[in-house]
């Protein structure tokens, strides 16, 4: 399914999974365009993280092409993925427990434009730059995690975990967010402000997301578009509102007989 | 053909042994989740005390087997569960193979300590007779040893079974491996199913080391051991699930040795590689073709998110102010130490202190590869041989100074270890200690054992070689050049942790997941931390060796790669200080103990302190040594610093920004 408009930057071409028989994604194909923000929607084993894996490489499909601004993915390992432009949030926080705010932030800036050298550490030329330092503040004012930057991983909560995962994310200036479930363990209030957060930072960068979440105000607040998925297979693609008056989604998401 | 079985045969009954002991490792290992590597030694514990009690205490063979296998050796595996892995988180695959460890290392050296002589001879037969040849086979005899060791691997195979796959306990076993934790929410005592594991378990390794015992003229506990590694392999192949695999694979080792051993010219170099390599090769394969044993280890238990998270490091909660005092105090007690070394120091305590400036090089290798890495390596000991052996034959075959060829050693030492990177790119945890203790025994069996002569003498460091008299008893320039290696590794070393490749390696530590997800090169940060490593190990044999004056592969056998292991964990396996830490206390413990009479002298009581030592590294994976320092700065930062009216700013705030965190107890998330 087509992206309705705009350059195609990720293109999802008949993807297959399984496991052990069981097909997790089953031919799914869908499109983002730069700058555009698509909610993949679908109850519990939908296939939406195993979709996840195998565009962000930790998956290898069966069958299908998964391409980033026409580059082919399938065959690349996952760090080169994340070295093209694609950021990723993870269903459960996968945060480095020994290292603080901070260095979360440093370490991804420079694993994404490859600024870490042996050599360089060996001649002491591995300090933070004032380039780094100012990007790094930047994105940590920006999810609201400036006050914490010094504070160990380890001694913050689910919600500031989360945004640690989505500030990690973002200092690498993905040209494609893909977050997984970023509001599951937040409360009514923190899901509220990390949609606003979501939506402002997408809106000024201009970069795609693809947003999987089952908090469905915020999914409507946030994406330009919804794809839907059951059973490994998208049901249905469009505007928010549209989508989720199908019967088909109400069906199967939602439970709805109509 | 009969030939052929004339050869094969005989080797029915070898492999039945490394069937039983790997039957051992599988059932332990589906019912507790842990590749217990001490297995080995709690077989030899029950055979140990089994022919003690037989021959020295003169008991009947079945109320000395009572008392072996079925009071002690349960006995045992309660224990281990009870106060060592109960402890463990179930995802800690570090934790549990560090426990495994210290045992095996540990067990043997309690029993040289209570018994002073740790062989024991003539161990007795409890089935059959070992002088009687019961039937013969392909004009093979069959004595009672081999028919021992057939029934007593097929009895217990059997009886497995029934017990893992028809019992309300063998199920049970199987959920509990997932996830004690969660059995128990279903209403399971998951403590009692594990506990029960352990007990069976532990039964077999007592039933296996008493079966096995009568082989041995002499119990030694080297036998046991050796075993362990046929074990493995056969384990391996049978990704630590299939009972039948295990013992197919076991029983054709045993067959394939006696096999080689009937076609290959006896005595040649094809000969004794091939025998004693075999197992080895077994277990590389194993790890490298079998996809299950490339994420063994790896499962999560699905309660993990209730585990706490690992407290942070002093260095992380020390006030600047203090972190100045206690830099001071490291700069005057330099300078002190270097002085005193330069000047007074009694010859005795002056040998040393440079025999631990050379173990911290060494031990530095462990900082690097275990604390910075996260990885377990079971082969440092052998890198380390490999840079000094390397300095020795180009100093003995192209009259190369010792220096120098330890630097190629060095160079040669990054280079195996980075060809072992290279094969044990896909594991981690349980599989990479498996491939690295593999090429340690690889390296004890083949390279070392065939290179640790010159002309059939062993290799001497003479001064000639060495030059700059380092060599010279009266002189101080061995301490001056082990201070500069160790300055420069420790400044190096320093150095990678703050950079970018110290934060990436943090990073795959603390989540590969997310790590390669950010764009780190997960296979690179492997090799390289493999190569650095390596090379540091390298340079700290070299240096061991001219320490020693002597180039000796007993030095670097895999015993001592396990043993260095639980003497960095116990002390502090993530900072430099810490292996420096464990290299003075490694040998000034080993010299205090010359002191103390009889049978508490020796590397016995060394090895226990450390083994049990390692013991904590459950509770702070961060190294006793470094909790205790931990605690100190912070009692004293309390004590010296508590009028100051804004916190700590190295104290980091609660769980988001509540209360700072205390030192002493976890920082809870969530």
């Amino acid at each position: 399914m087509a992206a309705p408009s705009g350059d195609v930057l990720l293109r999802v071409d008949g993807v297959s999974k399984t496991f052990g028989g069981i097909a997790a994604v089953n031919g799914v194909s869908f499109e983002v365009s730069r700058g555009e923000s698509v909610g993949l929607v679908g109850p519990n084993g939908a296939g939406k993280t195993t979709l996840f894996n195998c565009v962000c490489g930790q998956l290898r499909p069966e069958a299908g092409r998964i391409e980033l601004e026409g580059r082919p993915l399938v065959d690349m390992p996952t760090f080169e993925r994340a070295r093209l432009g694609i950021g990723r949030t993870y269903q459960r926080v996968e945060v480095f427990p020994d290292m603080t705010v901070r260095d979360h932030l440093l370490v991804s800036y420079r694993a994404r434009w490859r600024k870490g050298r042996l050599w360089r550490d060996l001649c002491n030329l591995s300090k933070p730059t004032a380039e780094e330092t100012e990007k790094v503040d930047s994105v940590l004012g920006m999810v609201g995690l400036d006050d914490r930057a010094e504070a160990p991983v380890a001694s913050l909560g689910l919600g500031s975990c989360r945004l640690v995962e989505l500030a990690r994310a973002l200092v690498a200036d993905p040209v494609v967010l893909m977050a997984d479930e970023p509001s599951s363990g937040l409360d009514i209030h923190e899901t509220q402000e990390l949609g606003t957060v979501l939506r402002q930072v997408q809106r000024d960068r201009g970069m795609a997301m693809v947003l999987v979440e089952h908090d469905l105000s915020m999914v409507a607040e946030v994406v330009d578009r919804t794809v839907v998925m059951n059973l490994g297979e998208v049901i249905a693609e469009g505007a928010f509102a549209t989508v989720m008056a199908d019967p088909a989604v109400r069906t199967a998401y939602l439970g709805i007989q109509e | 053909m009969e030939h052929f079985l004339g050869f094969a045969l005989p080797g029915i009954p070898y492999g039945c042994t490394y069937a039983l002991v790997a039957v051992g490792l599988v059932l332990t290992y589906q019912a507790t989740g842990v590749l217990n590597f001490a297995y080995g030694a709690q077989a030899y514990l029950s055979a140990f005390i089994f022919t003690y009690l037989v021959q020295n205490k003169h008991l009947p063979v079945g109320v000395a087997f009572v008392i072996a296998v079925v009071v002690v050796a349960p006995g045992v595996g309660l224990i281990f569960d009870r106060f060592l892995f109960r402890k463990i988180a179930p995802a800690n695959v570090i934790a549990k193979l560090v426990t495994g460890i210290s045992m095996l290392v540990g067990i043997p050296a309690v029993l040289a300590i209570i018994f002073t002589n740790s062989n024991q001879y003539n161990p007795p037969s409890i089935l059959f007779n070992p002088d009687v040849v019961y039937f013969r086979i392909a004009g093979t005899p069959i004595n009672g040893i081999s028919v021992t060791c057939v029934v007593a691997t097929v009895v217990t195979l059997v009886a497995l079974l029934v017990l893992i796959r028809w019992t309300s306990l063998g199920l049970k076993m199987r959920g509990a491996v997932e996830s004690r934790r969660l059995i128990e929410l279903d209403g399971i005592n998951g403590g009692r199913v594990v506990a029960s594991a352990w007990a069976v378990s532990g039964l077999i390794a007592g039933l296996a080391g008493v079966m096995l015992a009568p082989q041995y003229g002499q119990l030694q506990f080297s036998d046991y051991a050796d075993l362990m590694v046929a074990a493995f392999a056969a384990a391996a192949w049978a990704v630590l699930r299939s009972l039948s695999v295990a013992v197919l694979v076991g029983v054709l080792m045993g067959m394939t040795v006696t096999i080689l051993q009937g076609y290959l010219p006896e005595g040649s170099i094809w000969s004794s590689a091939a025998l004693t390599s075999l197992p080895f090769v077994v277990l590389v394969g194993a790890l490298v073709l079998v996809p299950g044993m490339r994420t063994l280890g790896g499962a999560k238990d699905p309660l993990a998110s209730v585990d706490p998270p690992t407290p942070p490091t002093t260095a992380a909660l020390r006030a600047p102010e203090f972190d100045r005092v206690i830099r001071i105090a490291w700069y005057v007690l330099l300078v002190v130490f270097s002085v005193s070394m330069l000047t007074w120091m009694p010859k005795i305590w002056e040998n040393v202190f440079n025999a631990g400036l050379a173990y911290s090089v060494v031990f530095l290798s462990i900082t690097l590869i275990t604390g910075m890495g996260g990885q377990l390596s079971l082969c440092q000991a052998t890198l380390a041989g490999v840079g000094a052996f390397m300095a020795a034959q180009l100093a003995n075959h192209l009259g190369l100074n010792f220096l120098v060829g330890g630097l190629v050693g060095a160079v040669a030492a990054a280079l195996v270890a980075v060809v072992l990177a290279f094969a044990s790119v896909r594991l981690r945890g349980l599989g990479l200690a498996l491939m690295t203790i593999a090429a340690a025994l690889v390296f004890d069996n083949v390279v070392f054992a065939e290179v640790d002569t010159v002309h059939g003498q062993p290799i001497n460091v003479t001064p000639h070689l060495v030059g700059l008299g380092i060599l010279n008893p009266n002189g101080r320039a061995f301490f001056v050049l082990a201070m500069v290696v160790l300055a420069v590794c420790v400044f190096l070393v320093l150095r990678v942790r703050r950079g970018s490749i110290g934060r990436f390696l943090g990073a795959m530590q603390g989540s590969s997941t997310a790590a390669s997800g950010i764009g780190v090169n997960l296979t690179w940060m492997h090799v390289l931390v493999f190569g650095l490593s390596g090379a540091v190990a390298g340079i700290g044999g070299t240096l061991l060796s001219i320490n020693q004056q002597a180039v000796n592969p007993n030095t670097f056998s895999w015993e001592f790669s396990l043993v260095f292991v639980v003497v960095v964990v116990t002390t502090g396996v993530n900072t430099p200080e810490g292996a420096i830490q464990a290299g003075f206390g490694y040998v000034v413990l080993q010299q205090v103990l010359t002191y103390v009479p009889g049978r508490l002298g020796g590397n016995s009581l060394l090895i226990i302190f450390f083994a049990f030592g390692a013991l904590t590294y459950v509770a702070h994976p961060e190294g006793i040594l470094e909790f205790q320092k931990r605690r100190w700065t912070l009692r004293f930062e309390r004590l010296l610093l508590r009028d100051r009216t804004a916190p700590s700013s190295a104290a980091p705030p609660g769980p988001d920004g509540g209360p700072p965190v205390l030192a002493s107890g976890p920082a809870v998330g969530g």
